[in-house]
Parts: structure tokens; C-alpha cells; sequence
């Protein structure tokens, strides 16, 4: 299977690649050729002109630079290029540090090694086969292979640790590629000492490890097991180069850690914008009708069509927000989702509908306001290739893959090899999202009716749950503090660890605000930390929240209900930090907005206090209560 | 494959690994006459062929060549 074959082929690729040297823009141009598909020679190509070009990161990108170091066992150094390719495609700066060749221990343990002196953010561990399987032989006993597994998984959870706690870093652990000829066949597993039943059942127990420790897996060996062994790993360049992960195929291994990285910083996609006709279904149904679209049992086509729906319903199952962008009359296009009995989709699985006459760059432009979230949330799925260049060239933040020409049945798979919703985890919320965007919509219809905003306000019967941090909110905490960009005063990125730190300080608070409302529960729409930094005085380390409940007053209760917390704390003075990013300019004037003045200002950020001895609690049309501890 | 198709995609190759648009190939062409001619950009010129012509080359074939004539003639025999 051809690698990132998701991407377009790009067109006049040295020339392109050659006028980096006299662009002002090189790293939105080097932004745009990663997002073609490159082989091995273009991704080290390109990184070698972006390494020339820029040498540090270039402010204002809205994404958080990474340094990521990479420690393993063998050679790896024909892998960082493609890292850091990968991490400019999501437009993130990547600098990297290869641990020496098998020297991954002493490093970790060495305070005074070359790891320690680069400070990385992020540590890869990637060790080859024969490394993990030493000592392991076919006459060994059941038990001897135990034995061995339990030593090699502490030693690699020592590793971790060493790396979470001795260097702060977050940790990500690629899993073990099985490289081992069977030596009893398709029973494997009878055989204690098969290097090969090693491998399974080491990273078997590398995901449960890694549950437990915050860690995230590379998994190379599922797509080893999709893509072919072969395609991955080549036994003669073992031999040759100690090169595991053969360079052909660095640029699949850098875009599985590049998507990590972009999903721990809330940089996945959002939302898959499906096209209609000969996408959803075949044929055209303003022309061919009800009867005429090819769907459904009975046809190879038409099965084709419903494993796409099937793929795009899983994937809203887990999170993902379903929109429709579709050239039709509204009407033709909503047919079958009401009444068509194959289809997979309904209406109320898409959170927002576009089907109009209008250019297709202009309706992702309008889901994009509906559900509140960036363009650059957008995946955009359409079997035109006329469509697909031309919001390439009118938004190119948005995702548009290349779709494999009449053949629906392949689209899931290049969906999923395409990466574009990464997730570090799953919460509750998650598997409501589309339900909460629909009430979004039921509660927009009624404030089209209920005319001025107060009445409105007030028929939606809103009512804010509160609660400290606790063990229950925790995920989804860890999760919105990664991924909310827009209405977010600091973008500060903290780890599960530093929610634990918070919620065991007595001199700090962590608030996770859920709101409800005559038409659902929204879930947890807000977080606020504050930190005492100097008696009296709390300093408000993260405010955020859910852009979908915004223009409800959320925000003027929820600093009513943060200055309560506060006094009840004994605290006279509230201390607010605006930090610019690119994304978060709606917030720039937040803390001025609720009353609070402002002692300092530059374009990169704010500083504003808040005397809570002459606050009162502004008006509010949202019910306050604290809610039952877990 | 004729020897001019196999000519026409290594320079294609050739000018991709050394970021040239003119690289002119002869069969007596090897690593000490180009500029930046590694160890590393062996390895590209390797993977490169192996994935444009669809053919595996093996250990033998790879520790056998000496100049550019030599791999066309490997790539000739396997396509």
C-alpha cells in the first residue's frame, strides 16, 4: 500500500522546494510541501531545507514546539527527519535528540548526559526485537517465560518513570515489531520460549502499561500486521545497518508520532465534513431520486457505500462531530437520511447541514461558525476532485484527502490510515458530542423564537453544576485542557500529573463547571485554576471554556461563583493573565469585560486584578450549585 | 525494460536524492564523482530504486555495485 496516500502528489516539488531559500514565508510553504505525499528521500529533503532555514521555532504558529527525545536500542536517526516532517505538517515545530546507539539506560540515569543537557518535553523509547527477547530460547519453560516478561515489562516501566519523574518528560513507547519466523506455525502460543509469543504478549501487556502510566503507544506492529511486515521490516537491512524500520518507510512511522504529538496538544481534527452524492451513496439524488441512488444490501457498490456510513457513525459514536456539505436542494438531500431504510446516517447524527448551491469552501466556512470550532478542525471527504483542489486552495488549514477514485469500499481504511482524529483517550462527553451539538441547534432555534436575549436566557432554565477536581472529572479535565484553544486565557497544557498537584494543594483550586439545560446536559463546559501566590492573593492559572455555551452569561457566573471559592478562602485580590496565542484572540479582553482592571498590557498578553472586598455578583439567569463529591 | 527507460527514471532518482534537475548519467558514474555522494544518500538512491521499479534488491546485488551502469544492469535484469 502506498504510504500517506492520503495526501496529494505534489506538483512541481523541486522548484517548490528550491524557492524556500528566497521566501519570506518559508515555514507556511514548508507547511504546505509537507502536506503532500512525500517518500523518504522528499521528507529528508525538505527537513534538511527547514533544518537550514529555521532554526528555532517561529513564534505565533498556535501550536506548542516540541522537543522530543528518541532512545532505543538500535539505529534510528533515518526515522527523526520524517518525526520532524510529520510534525511540521501539523504545523509543529519539532526538535529532536537521538540517544547514542543502545546507551538509553545510562542516559535516562545520568543527570549529566547529553538527554539531560537538550531538556526535552517528550521521550521515545523504541526498542528493536532482538533487544527485548535477550535470553529468551525455545527450550525455555512456561514459567522461565514469565519470569522473563514480568523483568523485561519492569525494567521498561522503570524507564518510564525515570523519564516522567528525573526529566518531566511525557513518555511515548513504540511497540515491538514481531520480526521472528514462527517455529511451531499457527499454535504459537503452546510454545513458552517462541520469541514471536514474546513479542504478542509484550505489547499486550505495553497497552496496559501504558493505561496505567499516561503513556502513549507508537503501535508500528498494528501497522505492521495492516500494512505487512515486509513494508516495515526488511531482515537484509537489519544486517546491514541495524536499521529495524526500513527507510522506505520512515515517513508512516513519523506520521504515527507526529499525530501523537498533535493529538497531546488538542491539535486532532474534530469534525469529518461528508459530501452526499457518489460519497454517501452512489448516483446523484436530485437527478436519480429515492429509488435510483445505489445503497445498501444487494449490490457490491451499495455495501461500499454503507461501510463508509458505518466507518463515519462509529467514529461519531466515539466523539468525532459528523457535518454535511452537499450541492443539492435541501430537501433532495435530506430524503434519504428521513426516509431511505439503508441508510446508516440520520439526521440527527449530523451536527450541521449544508446543502445549498454555494461553493463548497464557503459551507465549511459556515459549519465551522455553527459549531463553533476552527477551520482547521475540518476534515472535508468528497469524491469530486474538482471540489477537493478547490478548497485545498481556498482553506488550506482544512483536511481534504485524496478518496481512491470509484471504490467506497476503500475509504474507510484510507480514513483511518490518514490519522486525522489522533486521541489520546476517551471520555463520557465524547460519546454524546453530536447530541450535545444538536441541542446546540434546538436551543438556537428557540432563541430565533423567544426575540430578546433575557427572555431567552431565562426559557432555557439553565442550571451550573460545580465541583473541585475530583477522580471521576479527571480525564475529561486532562482532555479540555488539551485541546481548547479559542476561549482559553493562558493555553496552559497541564498533564495529569499537575491536576493531581492542584487537587492536593489546600493553597489551590480546580473548578470543573458543567451546565444544563431544558434541552440536555452540555457536560463539563469550564475549568478554572487558581493558585495562591502570595497571601490573600490567588492568581487564576487557566480559565476556559466550551465555545458552544458561549453568549449565555456562563462567564459572568462562573466569576461569581470563582470569587465565592476564593473568599471562602480568605482571599481579597483576584489576579487574571491574558497570554496571546493565535487562537485565542476572543479572550483578549475577558478579564476587562467582567470588571477587572487592567495593570498591564502588551500584544503578548495582559495582567488585570479583581479587589473581591467591593465585588458583587453580577446578574445572572443560571442556577448555581455545587455538586455531590464522587 | 529498455536501458533508455531505466536511464530516464534514475536520472528522475538522481535528481531527486541530489536536488538537480540535470543530472546527466553514464554508466561509469559513481560515488566519488558526485558531490555529497554518502553512505546516507546511498541508502536513498537504494529505497528509491526499490520502490520506483518495484523490485527487491538483494544483499549480493547491493555489495556488488560499483558505478551507475552496474545498477542499471541489476534493475534490467529484474524488470
Amino acid at each position: 500500500m502506498e504510504q500517506l496516500r492520503w495526501l496529494p502528489m505534489a506538483q512541481d516539488w523541486r522548484a517548490r522546494l528550491r524557492a524556500l531559500d528566497a521566501a519570506d514565508d518559508v515555514w507556511s510553504r514548508a507547511v504546505a510541501l509537507a502536506n503532500t505525499r512525500l517518500d523518504f528521500v522528499r521528507t529528508n529533503a525538505l527537513d534538511a531545507s527547514v533544518r537550514r532555514l529555521v532554526r528555532t521555532a517561529p513564534s505565533g504558529l498556535g501550536t506548542r514546539p516540541v522537543r522530543l527525545a528518541v532512545l532505543g536500542s538500535s539505529t534510528l536517526s533515518h526515522l527523526l527527519p520524517a518525526i520532524r516532517v510529520a510534525g511540521l505538517r501539523r504545523n509543529i515545530h519539532v526538535e529532536t535528540c537521538e540517544g547514542g546507539y543502545g546507551q538509553y539506560l545510562q542516559e535516562l540515569t545520568v543527570p549529566g548526559s547529553a538527554l539531560y543537557a537538550f531538556k526535552p518535553d517528550t521521550i521515545l523509547l523504541a526498542f528493536d526485537a532482538v533487544h527485548v527477547t535477550q535470553g529468551v530460547h525455545a527450550a525455555m519453560s512456561a514459567s522461565d517465560a514469565d519470569a522473563a516478561l514480568a523483568e523485561r515489562c519492569a525494567a521498561i516501566e522503570q524507564c518510564w518513570q525515570q523519564a516522567r519523574h528525573a526529566l518531566g518528560c511525557h513518555v511515548m513507547q513504540q511497540t515491538v515489531l514481531d520480526v521472528f519466523p514462527p517455529l511451531l506455525g499457527n499454535n504459537e502460543q503452546r510454545l513458552a520460549g517462541s520469541k514471536s509469543r514474546f513479542v504478542t504478549r509484550l505489547n499486550q501487556a505495553l497497552r496496559d502499561m501504558a493505561d496505567r502510566h499516561g503513556a502513549d503507544l507508537v503501535a508500528v506492529h498494528s501497522s505492521a500486521a495492516r500494512d505487512g511486515l515486509h513494508a516495515w521490516h526488511d531482515p537484509a537491512l537489519w544486517h546491514r545497518s541495524k536499521q529495524e524500520v526500513t527507510p522506505a518507510r520512515a515517513p508512516s512511522y513519523g506520521e504515527l508520532v507526529g499525530r501523537l504529538l498533535a493529538a497531546r496538544q488538542g491539535r486532532s481534527f474534530k469534525c469529518l465534513v461528508l459530501d452526499l452524492d457518489n460519497t454517501l451513496w452512489g448516483g446523484v439524488i436530485g437527478d436519480d431520486g429515492m429509488d435510483g441512488i445505489v445503497l445498501g444490501q444487494g449490490s457490491p457498490l451499495g455495501e461500499g457505500f454503507v461501510s463508509v456510513q458505518d466507518y463515519a457513525k462509529d467514529l461519531a459514536r466515539r466523539g468525532v462531530i459528523l457535518a454535511v456539505s452537499s450541492k443539492n436542494d435541501e430537501a433532495n438531500a435530506l430524503e434519504p437520511f428521513e426516509k431511505h431504510p439503508d441508510m446508516v446516517l440520520r439526521r440527527a447524527d449530523i451536527a450541521s447541514f449544508q446543502a445549498n448551491w454555494t461553493d463548497k469552501a464557503a459551507n465549511l466556512r459556515a459549519i465551522a461558525a455553527d459549531l463553533s470550532i476552527g477551520l482547521d478542525s475540518l476534515v472535508f471527504l468528497d469524491d469530486n476532485p474538482f471540489e477537493r483542489s478547490f478548497v485545498r486552495e481556498q482553506l488550506p488549514m482544512v483536511a481534504v484527502p485524496e478518496v481512491p477514485e470509484d471504490d467506497p469500499a476503500l475509504v474507510p481504511s484510507v480514513l483511518a490510515d490518514a490519522g486525522y482524529f489522533e486521541s489520546a483517550g476517551i471520555t463520557a462527553d465524547d460519546r454524546e458530542r453530536t447530541a450535545q451539538y444538536q441541542e446546540n441547534r434546538a436551543r438556537t432555534a428557540l432563541q430565533a423564537t423567544a426575540g430578546d436575549l433575557d427572555s431567552y436566557l431565562r426559557a432555557l432554565q439553565m442550571r451550573m453544576v460545580w465541583n473541585r477536581f475530583d477522580s471521576l472529572g479527571r480525564s475529561r479535565v486532562v482532555q479540555l485542557i488539551g485541546k481548547t484553544n479559542q476561549f482559553n486565557l493562558t493555553t496552559r497544557r497541564h498533564t495529569d500529573a499537575d491536576i493531581a498537584a492542584i487537587m492536593a494543594d489546600p493553597e489551590s483550586f480546580g473548578l470543573q463547571i458543567r451546565l444544563l439545560d431544558r434541552f440536555g446536559d452540555n457536560g463539563i463546559i469550564g475549568i478554572v485554576i487558581g493558585r495562591t501566590t502570595q497571601p490573600g492573593t490567588i492568581t487564576l492559572d487557566t480559565w476556559l471554556m466550551s465555545c458552544r455555551v458561549l453568549g449565555r452569561g456562563v462567564e459572568r457566573t462562573t466569576l461569581n461563583l470563582v470569587a465565592g471559592v476564593a473568599r471562602a478562602m480568605g482571599v481579597e485580590t483576584l489576579v487574571g493573565e491574558f497570554i496571546a496565542t493565535k487562537k485565542n484572540g476572543m479572550v483578549r479582553d475577558h478579564y476587562r469585560n467582567l470588571g477587572f482592571t487592567v495593570v498591564a498590557e502588551t500584544e503578548s498578553g495582559s495582567t488585570a486584578t479583581l479587589d473581591l472586598r467591593h465585588f458583587t455578583p453580577q446578574q445572572s439567569f443560571i442556577d448555581v450549585t455545587e455538586g455531590p463529591p464522587a | 525494460m529498455t536501458e533508455e527507460k531505466i536511464y530516464a527514471e534514475l536520472t528522475e532518482i538522481f535528481n531527486d536524492v541530489f536536488m538537480a534537475d540535470d543530472m546527466k548519467l553514464t554508466p561509469e558514474l559513481s560515488a566519488k564523482d558526485v558531490p555529497g555522494w554518502d553512505s546516507f544518500k546511498q541508502i536513498e538512491i537504494m529505497v528509491s530504486v526499490e520502490e520506483r521499479f518495484n523490485i527487491k534488491l538483494n544483499t549480493r546485488e547491493i555489495d556488488s555495485l560499483r558505478n551507475v551502469g552496474d545498477l542499471a544492469a541489476v534493475i534490467a535484469r529484474k524488470t
